[in-house]
């Protein structure tokens, strides 16, 4: 494993200072990024064959019908097991163990199904993916319209510091933030306020930032359904007499179940150096299990997703070994990202400076491992 | 004043698919769909991405970076995170070239 202290890569060197303050869209380190040209800018691409990629652009239906299906099923499944359970009156711990079960089910793979039907690459038909779009949104607690927004300036500036605004693990790390939020404890409770906040009327200046005007009038709409949607599950909970619409959906399934998306997102890009345009450097591959990579819909190909966003999830092994020689050696387990992640977020408690180093390949041991 | 400028050959390009020209320290998007030609400004209006990067589907051209979907007929912009149409040329075929027409 390498680690080192920035800066490290010119581009890192022109962005020194390293403040939480420096990650803020308004105030923050933006305007020096767009100053150094670091800001919607040219990132480096592995050469690959127009037929190539062409044919892994395509999109079809089937792939997505049938892990999306398999999905509701297995969360309806186990939510059905678990209102049994309960009205059966099973013992606290055996209702846990479900409930737990339910709740990632309902939550976690909803982080992935939102990512790809944002890009608009789960589903050849286009409204399947709004759809889906919307459900998952709601489920990984997730303003639709503003999450999307913020996703393509993600895609933008990735790891660019006072751009990028889905920067997971900001510098100096706080520990106990990230811990809080393994359960979504301190962003569930900031998402549904700022839904509310969204409901009234009012759009944040950070927002406004990467919202586009003519989509605030969306945000607002959207907002309103959630406060009614979640009316209703209140409603329902108080005309019952029963807390099971509330465990169902909402708030609480939408914390307790982000668990493991969190686990799976951190390796994304976790101790790895902001401010470089080249995603073979701030983002990782690492291999996963079958089941794994059903949940995350193979976001573990990260350098490759974002390298090419277009491809779907189901066409990114492919393009991993297309890709792979001209590419960091991927990491064989998320226990060996971790193994790298841990150490370097620790140090960067303390170390703003300090990041983890990917070994990229020359062209030369490029085309020699080719 | 406009003009005729000869940007590929026609076979240069596949059907169903994009070819990028540079001329005059601008970059243009080149198309091909069931044997007609069609032709637009080369960088999306969303952010600065070249489109000949992306994939077209039928008269749609869709961005490579973030899903921006135009109409490569006449540059209709098909929703977010597109805002702002597309500029379009008037393009033909004339023997093996094809020919666009700029401003």
């Amino acid at each position: 494993m390498n680690t080192r202290t920035s800066p490290a890569l010119p581009q890192a060197a022109t962005i020194a200072s390293r403040t939480r303050a420096d990650y803020q869209l308004i105030g923050g380190a933006g305007e020096r990024a767009v100053a150094g040209k670091l800001a919607n800018a040219e990132w480096y691409k592995c050469p690959v064959p127009r037929t190539l990629m062409k044919s892994l652009m395509q999109r079809d239906d089937a792939h997505a019908i049938r892990d999306t299906a398999l999905w509701y099923a297995l969360i309806i499944g186990t939510g059905a097991l678990f209102v049994f359970g309960w009205n059966a009156g099973w013992s606290a711990a055996a209702l846990f163990a479900v409930y737990f079960a339910y709740a990632t089910l309902y939550c976690s793979p909803a982080d992935s199904r939102w990512h790809e039907s944002s890009h608009g690459t789960a589903f050849k038909t286009r409204w399947i993916n709004d759809v889906l779009y919307q459900f998952a949104s709601f489920q990984v607690l997730r303003r639709p319209t503003r999450w999307r927004w913020s996703h393509a300036r993600h895609h933008t500036d990735t790891l660019v510091t006072g751009r990028d605004p889905e920067i997971a693990a900001p510098v100096p790390v706080d520990l106990l933030s990230t811990l809080l939020n393994v359960f979504a404890i301190k962003n569930g409770p900031k998402e549904l306020w700022a839904a509310l906040c969204n409901a009234s009327g009012h759009i944040s200046a950070d927002e406004k930032t990467f919202v586009p005007e003519m989509e605030w009038p969306k945000m607002v709409r959207e907002a309103r359904v959630w406060v009614l949607v979640y009316a209703v599950v209140l409603g329902s909970a108080l005309a019952s007499g029963s807390w099971l619409p509330v465990l169902l959906i909402g708030l609480l399934p939408g914390m307790l179940g982000a668990w493991l998306y969190n686990y799976t997102g951190l390796t994304q890009h976790a101790g790895l150096p902001e401010n470089v345009l080249d995603h073979r450097l701030n983002c990782r591959t690492v291999y996963m299990n079958p089941v794994l990579r059903f949940l995350y819909w193979n976001m573990n190909y990260h350098v490759e997703h974002h390298m090419f966003p277009m491809v779907p999830y189901h066409q990114l092994p492919k393009l991993h070994e297309a890709i792979k020689a001209d590419c960091p050696p991927p990491y064989a387990s998320t226990l060996q990202a971790y193994a790298e992640i841990l150490p370097a977020m620790l140090r960067q408690v303390r170390d703003p400076h300090h990041h983890a180093v990917r070994p990229t390949p020359t062209p030369a041991t490029a085309a020699a491992t080719a | 004043m406009s003009q005729w400028i000869t940007a590929c050959a026609f076979d240069d390009i596949d059907d169903e698919d994009v070819k990028r020209f540079d001329h005059a320290g601008r970059t243009f998007a080149i198309y091909r769909y069931e044997d007609k030609v069609y032709a637009s400004d080369g960088l999306c209006t969303h952010e600065n991405v070249h489109l000949c990067d992306g994939l077209v589907m039928e008269h749609v051209i869709e961005c490579p970076k973030h899903n921006g979907r135009f109409d490569i007929r006449d540059g209709r912009a098909l929703g977010a995170p597109v805002c702002v149409n597309l500029k379009t040329y008037p393009a033909r075929v004339e023997g093996e070239q094809v020919l666009i027409q700029l401003d």
